[in-house]
This record gives structure tokens, sequence and C-alpha cells, in this order.
């Protein structure tokens, strides 16, 4: 695709710095439309988490006179609230990938055509999936970032939450925003906008709920046939890494399968992704 | 030489094989206004594509100012300007802000941008529009934005897929006429259109396509006058009835390739108006002449004598 390496070095130089302007300038592009939608984005964002945290946190230790009375952890000794934080920080995490690039980009390619002035720019057209990717997972960050409150303050017994390690929860996060954007690529590069609402309910909806972001994986224990087939779905690896990261009371998968995981899910959905774009965008 | 295309083929496989483009060379000089004219399916459009990078070739080469588009796309478009069929504005920005970052893409500094954007706004009289968006504006304005972007990085080539589908004919005007000033500015166009006035209006040199293939290539004048009869002279006369002397002394001059009676009076085919126009005057004067139409043969007519069949088809 890339013809870089076949140009003369000074040429090859300077195609370089115009990818770099260019997807820079994507970037800003991107910033500048984010800044504009700054508010509806939040709520987008918090919506869920808030409510979730709400009810089950909230509201349900105090219908039941008592904090241990959820219906969902099972997790004993352990309360819902911390288990969730990590879980919905993932959701963000995933659902802002879903809503910043598989949606738009669906749209783009199957009605607007939009994408076509950015596939004009003077870069790779590789280049300019990938800073969808990123700029999406910055979102996904600042999505997290804002769960976090939420998540920490909302529920009615404490979160036992701290840091383990900082590069590690760095690493997570990072990992999975990229994963999160390489999703939303895989998604919009390869759906009808017609499609876009089976697929929130044929993969979305399955993917949260099997995410390991109501329960810790270990819990899985009993039901082993599920335990295994769980691993399959990358939001499993983005619940237990930020579990691992903030609430490492809570029983977790370990460190290096974790972000190994999280760099193969990447490399998959980042290459399905780049696949469907690259075919949509050059006939 | 800008534009350089060369044994051009587009195939698609698949279960049914379309063979779009078939052998297909141009050349466009700089400057040069040029358009590919032709029937919708013709694959106009997929010249188009092959040229902007968007559609690789099965064989054949492009360049686009000396850098070939199949092995150095990204580079490539840094000298191409695009305005597609279907409008691809960005709707989540302002006019100006679509001007602007299309300047940042293309590496234009922060107040170079600004500069730009303004000087277009103001080159294509769109000057209170920078805050709208996109949307709120008419299909017309929204093209003629379309092509002060695709020229905001000052490429070296335009490509504009059928400009003028679905404009009005006021809009199509304007957008004539901004077209041209381009042209004014030295900015090489290349236009696909399937309405033969618009590739007569505009361009400098014409391609007719069609099934894929070159048919012809030369000025609008020079087809018309190397297809065709140059002109055609429409004679209302108040005594149609005696006119068939003049259709007879008519048909006899040098200049005349041939002539027919109306149900009010004579239409000629002339070769030139040259000369021809006082002579005509004078030989139809015992006649009454009513009125005097002159027009030169279309392309359309062209068309028509190459392909056997009508371009609006």
């Amino acid at each position: 695709m890339s013809s870089m390496t076949i140009a003369p070095s000074p040429m090859a130089a300077a195609q370089k710095r115009h990818t770099l302007v260019a997807f820079t300038g994507l970037l800003m592009r991107d910033f500048r439309v984010l800044r504009r939608e700054l508010g509806p984005f939040v709520v987008r964002i918090i919506m869920q988490p808030l409510l979730f945290l709400f009810v089950f946190t909230y509201v349900f230790p105090h219908m039941n006179g008592g904090a241990s009375g959820n219906p969902l952890a099972g997790a004993g000794g352990i309360n819902l609230g911390t288990v969730l934080l990590p879980g919905l920080m993932a959701v963000a995490i995933m659902f802002t990938g879903i809503a910043a690039v598989a949606l738009p980009l669906s749209q783009e390619f199957g009605i607007t055509r939009e994408i076509d002035d950015r596939v004009m720019c003077p870069l790779p057209v590789a280049a300019v999936a990938l800073e969808k990717v990123c700029f999406s997972a910055l979102q996904s960050i600042l999505a997290a970032l804002l769960v976090f409150p939420l998540a920490y303050y909302i529920p009615s017994v404490p979160v036992q939450a701290h840091v383990a390690s900082w590069p590690l929860l760095v690493a997570v996060l990072v990992l999975a925003s990229l994963v999160s954007g390489a999703l939303g690529l895989a998604i919009g590069a390869n759906v009808k906008p017609q499609q876009i609402g089976l697929i929130f309910s044929i993969v979305v909806i399955p993917i949260t709920f099997l995410g390991c972001v109501y329960y810790p994986w270990g819990k899985l224990d009993h039901i082993r046939w599920l335990q295994i087939a769980v691993l399959a779905n990358p939001i499993v690896y983005m619940s237990e890494g930020l579990r691992a990261a903030l609430t490492p009371g809570v029983p977790h998968m370990p460190y290096g399968y974790i972000l190994l995981a999280l760099v193969v899910s990447f490399a998959i959905l980042g290459k399905l992704g780049l696949n469907g774009f690259l075919r949509r965008v050059i006939s | 030489m800008i534009v350089d295309v060369a044994g051009l083929k587009k195939v698609y496989e698949g279960k049914q094989r379309v063979v779009a483009v078939d052998g297909v060379d141009l050349a466009v000089e700089k400057g040069e206004l040029f358009g590919l004219l032709g029937p919708n399916g013709a694959g106009k459009t997929t010249i188009i594509s092959i040229c902007t990078t968007r559609a690789r070739a099965t064989s054949g080469i492009v360049r686009i100012a000396g850098v070939d588009v199949a092995k150095e796309p990204s580079r490539a478009r840094l000298n191409i300007g695009v305005v597609p069929q279907y409008n691809t504005l960005d709707r989540s920005l302002t006019i100006f802000e679509n001007l602007y970052y299309h300047c940042k893409y293309f590496g234009f500094s922060g107040p170079e941008a600004t500069a730009r954007a303004k000087e277009l706004l103001e080159q294509f009289h769109l000057g209170e529009r920078g805050q709208s968006y996109p949307q709120q504006l008419s299909g017309g304005l929204q093209q003629r934005i379309q092509i002060a972007r695709a020229i905001a990085h000052k490429p070296a080539v335009l490509f504009l897929d059928e400009p003028s589908a679905g404009l009005d004919p006021q809009s199509r005007i304007a957008m004539w006429e901004a077209v041209k000033g381009l042209r004014r500015e030295g900015i090489t166009v290349v236009l696909t259109t399937h309405y033969m006035e618009e590739a007569d209006e505009l361009c400098e040199r014409v391609a007719i396509i069609d099934h894929g293939k070159v048919l012809a290539l030369d000025t609008p004048a020079n087809m018309k006058m190397t297809l065709g009869a140059a002109t055609v002279i429409g004679l209302k006369l108040r005594d149609v009835t005696g006119a068939t002397a003049l259709l007879a002394e008519l048909q006899s001059d040098a200049l005349v390739t041939s002539a027919e009676s109306t149900a009010d009076g004579l239409r000629i085919f002339a070769k030139s108006m040259d000369g021809l126009l006082p002579r005509l005057l004078q030989l139809a004067q015992p006649y009454h002449v009513r009125d005097i139409s002159v027009a030169e043969t279309s392309l359309e007519s062209v068309f028509i004598r190459l392909t056997g069949r009508d371009l609006r088809e």
C-alpha cells in the first residue's frame, strides 16, 4: 500500500513530513469537533454508569436495609461497587470506541461519503484509519476518567480501590482504549449503516454482559465452559486489566496475560478494521 | 504535461466482468480546461477515480505532475484537487473551518490557513457564509464551497466529476463562472460531464468517451467542424411558397453543405458563416425575411454521429 519504501530517501523524508503534518491536522480537526460537542459527549459517557451505579449500589442496598444484599456480585466478601468500578470504566471505554469510530464511519461510508475529503489528504490511507483509532482512544481514556469518580463516590458502601502500579494502570488504560478504537474501526468499516442497530444487539450487548464487567473472571470457575468461552472477548481483558490495576483486592487474571491479550486483540481487530477500511475506500 | 494517462484499463472482476475503462490515453497540458464527455456509465468517473488515487488501474499508468499515482498515491495527492459527484463537505465543521482544516491537512501553518480560507471565501463570494454549516446552504453554494476547498492547497490539477449534476440552471451558470475563473488563474481543470452544453461552454478540449474508450479528442469547434456542418442557419420567411428557387440556388453554393425547407422557411447547413450571411440575406430579400437564427452544430450531433446514440439516453 505505502510507497514510501520505493521512493528515494529525500522524497521519503518529505513524504514522512507530509504524513505527520496531515495526521496532526486530522487530530486537530477532531479536537475542534469534540470541543464543540463536549456537553453531549460527557452526557453520553456518564448517563449509563451513573444510573447503573445509582440503582445497583445505592438504591438496592437501601431497599434491603443493608449493604450485602446485592443481586449480582456473589463475590463473597467483596462489595459490588468495587467489582463495578473497573467494569464500568471498561464499558465506557468500549462504548466510546463504538460511538467515536463505528457509528460515524458507518455513516460516512454508507450515506454522507464525508470520509472522502480525508482520504484525499497527502498521507497513506491506512494513516487516516489509524488517526480515527488514536483519537477514539483519547476519548476512551477521557471517558474512563469521567467514570472513575462516579464509580468511586456513588456506591453506598465504600469502594476499595488503590492503584497498585501506575505503569500498569497507564498501560492497561492506553491499550484498552486502542483496542476499543480498533473494535470501532472493525465494526464501522465492515457493517452497513442499516445493520448498525443489529450489531448492537448481536455484538455490543453480548460482549458487554459477557465481558466480566459485573463480575470478576475468576468467579466464573463454577461455569467452566463460560469461563473459557469469554476469553475470546476483548472486553474481558479491559475489565480484568483495570481490575488488576485499580482494585487489586478483587481476584483478577495475571498481568502478563492481560497485557498480551490486549495487544493481540488490538492486532486482530486493527487488521480487520484496516482491511475493511481500505476495501471501502479504494476500489 | 500535468495529467498523463497511458494505456489505462480497469476491469471489475466478479459475477459479471465489467470493463469500465478499455485502453484510454490522455494528455492534459498545464492550464488547460479538459472535458470528458460521455453518457452515464461510459467510464468517466472510473478514469477520474484512478487519476485521483481512489481506484487502482488493472493496467496502464497515470502520472499527475510527473508522479505515478499507483506507486506514490500520497505524494500524488499533494497535486490533486477533487470535487466528487457527491457532497463530501465536513458536516461537523463550519464553511470557514472546512477550508481552514483542509489547508492544515496540506501543511499550511495556522495563519497561512486562516489567510487562505478568507481569500477563498472572498474569491467564491461566500464571505458572509463562513460561519454557516454546510447543511444550512443550498446545493449550488455547497458545490461552490467544494470547489473552493478542492483548490485551497493550490493543486496542479483540479478534477470535477459531473460538477453540475443536481444543480438548478442558475447554480450551474454560477459554477461555470467559478470554473472559468480558475482557468484565468491558470489552474488545470479536468471535468466529466454528460451535458454537451457544459463541455462546449467550458472546455478547451474534449474527449468523447463511450464504453470505456476515447472515440474522439479535439477542441469542441474542431470536432463540430470535422464531424458535421459548422453552422446551422434557420431562416423564417413570409413568402414560403416561392422559396423553392431560393433553396435550389443555395444548394449550389460552395459554402452550403445542404439545405432543406421547413414549415415556415429554410434550414441551411453551412461550412462557414464568413461571407455567406450577407449573400444569403440579399438572396432571401424578395421572400421577406421575418427572422434569422444562427447556431453552431452541437457536440450532441457529433456524439450521435460517432455512436449512433443519443447522449441523454
